[in-house]
């Protein structure tokens, strides 16, 4: 057990691309989807432009998942995304309560991370949530969004754009909330810039 | 025996009520004048070569039955309206050269027809391209065909079927190489080409009417007469992409619709049409402030 610090090569250069793009498309898609779907109008973004920025980034982001996606399968990334079934429920929870009152009574982190445990189980779960069911939802529903002739025109009563629609922005909205989570999460550890600085760089410190 | 003789008058009064309850249109084929004017083909005794013969009605003067009997005025016979003189054939020369009643010749001034407004209309439609462009010759039954109009903006409670009823008034001729040009005087503009600026335009054309951006606006109005020349008309998106949408004073204004859009389940599960922007679902909402707020406070707390 060594105090000082180990520094991991945690995130290789395809991954930081990858996250980078991934990154400011999202921002963008955020904002300008916050704005249509709000109806605001104003000078500083107005519905035009709004629209035009959310299909490009909106491409962008949907081009980029599938850079995520393979680039998960050909290296070994997948590795770290993978759930076991053993502690399914117990792993998560004792990383939450670390989260909530452990890390502030010098509770050593449950799950350290290490060349072999990129997430802590809590970490991988939203990860898995996000990128393999609520991302790609987001993405075929945006796709239908942007070619509306394709979406079948009934379910019942209900309108089949009017679904889509609802259902792309409930994605979007748990995205924005991830964000906020990922953001957040991220800005906990010795120094608030600390992991902000790995996802530029590569390297991960490990106190 | 006095029984049954009261219960056959009784009988026979209740199918006499019932014959009468039935249009005029109903059995076309018996019908004085629609027996040719509800077929493409007739025949007729020519008494000039003493000949039966058969013929092709001009496609024109071919009368929609079902729209007839479900049109407004239903329960006129062709006669109210056309002369009495049509009733023979051949038909008389002179008679296509008689003026035909215009609309406010019945239901202009009279006070049991208040509430459709017909005097505004006439008002608002002399602002209108058309009158400019084609003076008196442009009469309401150029769009609104006197035989099958039904008031859709009015009674029905489906966007969908507002929004098809309305435009194809317009596109009756807009979309009429041989009617436009008789109005206007030169060929109709392609309209897949003229709304080429328009993004998802096959969505546009199917969910909202013509209407809404070719009139002005006005809320006394059911439906907006003024049709605003090309230059006037709406371009901008946000015009009703936008929580202030003007299509809350046009397409959403009927309360017929509104009566299912008050944001809960059941009007959210009624609805047929989306426009990003101006759905709001105050349940959806209030729903995803509670998650934002909650998570913030999540995150102060840890």
């Amino acid at each position: 057990m060594s105090s000082e610090n180990t520094k991991l090569y945690f995130y290789p250069v395809w991954l930081r691309i990858w996250h980078a793009v991934n990154a400011i498309g999202i921002i963008l898609l955020i904002i300008t989807g916050f704005s249509l779907q709000s109806g605001i109008d104003s000078t500083f973004i107005n519905f035009k432009l709004a629209v035009n920025i959310h299909n490009i980034a909106g491409i962008t982001v949907a081009i980029n998942y599938l850079l995520f996606f393979i680039g998960n399968f050909v290296t070994q990334n997948i590795k770290f995304y993978l759930i076991k079934p053993m502690g399914f429920i117990k792993r998560p929870m004792k990383q939450a309560y670390y989260y909530a009152f452990g890390m502030f009574r010098g509770m050593k982190a449950p799950y350290p991370l290490s060349e072999k445990r990129k997430f802590n189980p809590l970490q991988k779960y939203a990860y898995v949530g996000i990128m393999y069911v609520v991302v790609p939802i987001v993405i075929i529903s945006g796709f239908a969004l942007l070619f509306p002739e394709i979406i079948i025109e009934k379910v019942y009563t209900l309108s089949g754009v009017f679904l889509t629609a609802i259902t792309h922005s409930a994605a979007g909205f748990f995205i924005s909330i991830f964000l906020l989570i990922h953001l957040y999460v991220a800005s906990i550890g010795k120094s608030p810039l600390e992991n902000f600085k790995s996802i530029i760089t590569g390297w991960h410190n490990i106190h | 025996m006095n029984k049954r003789l009261i219960f056959l008058i009784f009988l026979l009064y209740i199918s006499s009520l019932d014959l009468k309850a039935q249009s005029v249109y109903d059995d076309a084929k018996n019908h004085v004048c629609l027996k040719c004017h509800s077929s493409q083909i007739i025949s007729f005794h020519n008494e000039v070569i003493g000949k039966e013969q058969k013929k092709l009605m001009n496609p024109y003067y071919i009368i929609d039955t079902t729209g007839i009997k479900n049109g407004v005025h239903q329960n006129f016979d062709c006669t109210d309206c056309h002369s009495f003189e049509y009733s023979t054939y051949p038909h008389l020369a002179n008679l296509k050269l008689e003026p035909m009643a215009s609309c406010l010749d019945c239901h202009g001034g009279d006070p049991s027809y208040a509430t459709y407004q017909f005097e505004r209309i006439d008002e608002e439609f002399k602002k209108s391209v058309h009158f400019k462009v084609s003076g008196e010759d442009f009469t309401c039954g150029k769009c609104h065909s006197q035989h099958t109009y039904r008031p859709t903006a009015r009674n029905s409670d489906n966007v969908m079927e507002i929004v098809e009823y309305s435009n194809s008034l317009c596109l009756s001729c807009h979309n009429d190489m041989n009617k436009y040009e008789m109005v206007a005087g030169h060929e109709n503009p392609k309209l897949v080409q003229v709304h080429e600026w328009l993004p998802n335009q096959e969505l546009h054309f199917k969910h909202v009417r013509c209407i809404e951006c070719h009139t002005e606006v006005a809320d006394s109005l059911m439906v907006s007469h003024n049709i605003l020349s090309k230059d006037l008309a709406v371009r901008k998106c946000a015009e009703c992409h936008n929580s202030d949408s003007r299509l809350k004073a046009s397409l959403y204004k009927y309360t017929n619709l509104q009566n299912r859009s008050d944001g809960s389940v059941k009007s959210i599960l009624s609805n047929e049409s989306y426009v990003i922007g101006t759905q709001q679902f105050p349940l959806l909402k209030t729903l995803s402030i509670i998650i934002f707020f909650l998570t913030i406070a999540i995150m102060k707390k840890s």
